[in-house]
């Protein structure tokens, strides 16, 4: 894949700010995050579970239940319109057309009482007035196209009677029916066999080719997003700690956050004869300290990332980190 | 076709129950103490005459004995005859049965036509305004006694703005529907709410589902969503309620007939176990049996059409 360097942004994320009210105050899901994802390009979004990866995604399709979900601030600009000031009504023409969304678990993305194919097909009838049998012609070679045998017959399944993997097929099937221009993939191949995760992923990729669509792809796991992604944001505790080109981050990473989960990641390093696992626990984002959020777990930590506050800073073209001393990361 | 396979399958599931609530009615009937016999002759006939009348009945056969002989005469329609009132017990109980079905499916029509509006918008309102008055009034309506409820709609409906009658069946369907209006709603009022909060409890359950976030992402609207995911889910537990509730109201629906003088299968069965009619109430247990496994078989036909997964139980 190629990166589109020329393009313009299709998807540009200002300063998010995301809190959550509980009881006893108020959690910072995310923390002013910025980033922006190109036309056809796939942005990996990377970081340990609670890291705000999902909740990000959610918010961008405005998917957040508010309450207690509460968006404090910045913008989220598609195609340069401000999603976060649409009214819902818009939003919603946008959510499943322009904006598609992958989620984790396929046994669970699609109800138990509906064939699939009236499912996958859904979207079509609701935003393009698809007829029921145009709907469900084109439902058919969407299951065809993921890869789906005997689709004509198996378009009236019920969920109870597809594996898991070709579950989550159809629920990318689903995603991809009206031709969207972003794909949000929260965590697709989390819930599946390593042998179905590879086909998945290549699917996506496959399909993302074909159409030209831009791709976010959350993981947890930086192996997965080191196969598939031109470019790489790293989240650590509802802030982006590192982001830049796929090779330069992983080749040449400046935060030891992506450093520690590269070498706790098994496909990352497969010379290494142990995996290193990163020591400590997240913060707490209800009581957010000042300095480096990773400051608790970090081997390079000295005095100065107590105290000084980070951000993001550019350490090579197109790569930046939000460590004070990148340098120090080897 | 599956349905026929279903249907064939739990009617044949049916007859072991059958047998053993017959069975049990039977054997605890007879453990009462009481004598049929000398209830009906008053205590005025020597205990030859008795040792007579029971010979003629049968009743001094060993018990296991007068059971076999009820099973086999019931196969063929034949419940015997009521001790008491000297009728064959199949005309009587069918002449009662027909008032009986009549309140209990109107009463569940009303339950339902009441309840799933109001869930929906109980739980579309979560904690608002409209949730906190459906499930107050609804408390209060499930904890007034059904004679009470049956009182004061007597009072306020039918005395003093004399809109239904207070007694009786009627006369053709529609008087029926008119007769029996105040008997349904007060059945109604007391089973409405248990489906409102079941359903509503399964409905706020169901939209949590991952699939209802992922239908959201799909833009579909919050009605669609509420209907066609949420609800449709949710049915599928409170069907089974209802079928419970049915069931139970069956042979329980006798203080509803007494307070609006319904001459229906309630009354017939505290009349004869009052009177120790064994015939009579081991027919009406018959009866009630076969109408508790209609009804459930009904909910499991409704369940299936509702979640295809329950089709292969």
């Amino acid at each position: 894949m190629s990166p589109a360097a020329d393009a313009g942004a299709l998807l540009r994320v200002e300063a998010l700010e995301i809190a959550f009210r509980v009881r006893g105050g108020d959690v910072l899901a995310t923390r002013g995050v910025s980033f922006e994802v190109r036309q056809g390009e796939t942005l990996g979004l990377v970081g340990e579970s609670g890291s705000g990866k999902s909740v990000l995604c959610r918010a961008l399709l405005r998917l957040l239940p508010s309450p207690p979900a509460q968006i404090r601030g910045g913008r989220v600009l598609f195609d340069g319109v401000d999603l976060l000031a649409l009214p819902e009504a818009r939003m919603r023409e946008i959510r499943g057309t322009d904006i598609a969304m992958v989620f984790q678990n396929p046994m669970t993305s699609l109800s138990p009482v509906w064939p699939i194919g009236d499912q996958v097909t859904e979207g079509l009838r609701i935003h393009r007035g698809l007829s029921k049998s145009a709907a469900r012609d084109r439902g058919v070679e969407l299951l065809r196209a993921i890869g789906i045998p005997d689709a004509a017959r198996r378009y009236d399944d019920h969920p109870s009677q597809w594996s898991g993997g070709m579950l989550q097929r159809a629920v990318i099937a689903m995603a991809m029916a009206c031709g969207p221009r972003l794909l949000l993939a929260d965590e697709p191949t989390t819930a599946l066999d390593v042998t179905i995760q590879e086909q998945i992923l290549a699917l996506l990729a496959d399909l993302q080719a074909k159409n030209g669509m831009a791709m976010v792809l959350v993981s947890h796991d930086i192996g997965v997003v080191a196969e598939t992604c031109d470019r790489i944001a790293v989240m650590y505790a509802g802030t982006l700690v590192e982001t830049g080109p796929a090779a330069e981050v992983l080749g040449n990473p400046r935060h030891p956050y992506t450093l520690g989960l590269m070498r706790s990641s098994p496909r990352m390093d497969e010379h290494a004869t142990r995996l290193q696992p990163i020591p400590g626990q997240p913060p707490d984002l209800a009581r957010p300290a000042p300095g480096c959020p990773f400051v608790e777990r970090c081997t390079f930590a000295r005095d100065a990332c107590r105290h000084e506050s980070v951000r993001l800073r550019e350490v090579a073209p197109g790569h930046a980190s939000a460590c004070l001393f990148p340098e120090s990361v080897v | 076709m599956w349905i026929f396979r279903f249907v064939g399958l739990r009617l044949l599931q049916a007859i072991p129950v059958l047998l053993g609530i017959t069975l049990v009615a039977f054997l605890a009937i007879h453990l009462v103490p009481g004598d049929p016999v000398r209830i009906m002759l008053q205590g005025r006939a020597s205990d030859a005459a008795v040792a007579e009348i029971n010979a003629r009945l049968g009743l001094d056969q060993p018990l296991l004995v007068q059971y076999g002989r009820f099973v086999g005469r019931a196969v063929t329609g034949d419940l015997g005859t009521s001790i008491i009132q000297r009728a064959p017990v199949s005309k009587i109980v069918t002449e009662r049965l027909i008032p009986s079905s009549f309140l209990l499916a109107y009463a569940t029509l009303l339950s339902v036509l009441l309840a799933v509006p109001l869930a929906v918008w109980a739980a579309a309102r979560r904690d608002r305004f409209a949730d906190h008055v459906i499930r107050i009034a609804g408390t209060v309506s499930f904890a007034m006694p059904s004679f009470w409820i049956g009182l004061i709609l007597i009072l306020g409906f039918g005395l003093t703005l004399k809109w239904f009658p207070i007694a009786g069946f009627g006369q053709g369907f529609w008087g029926h529907v008119r007769h029996l209006f105040l008997p349904a709603l007060t059945i109604a009022l007391f089973l409405a709410p248990l489906l409102i909060q079941s359903l509503r409890a399964a409905m706020l359950d169901a939209m949590t589902a991952e699939h209802v976030e992922v239908a959201r992402a799909k833009g579909l609207g919050e009605r669609r969503i509420l209907f066609k995911y949420v609800l449709r889910a949710a049915l599928i537990p409170v069907v089974t309620i209802l079928a419970v509730n049915i069931g139970w109201m069956v042979s329980g629906s006798v203080i509803v007939e007494s307070v609006f003088s319904v001459a229906g299968l309630g009354m017939l069965l505290v009349h004869a176990v009052s009177t120790r009619d064994y015939p009579v109430i081991q027919g009406l247990t018959l009866v009630f049996a076969l109408m508790v496994i209609g009804v459930n078989l009904l909910a499991d036909v409704a369940c299936a059409l509702i979640d295809r997964r329950t089709r292969n139980a």
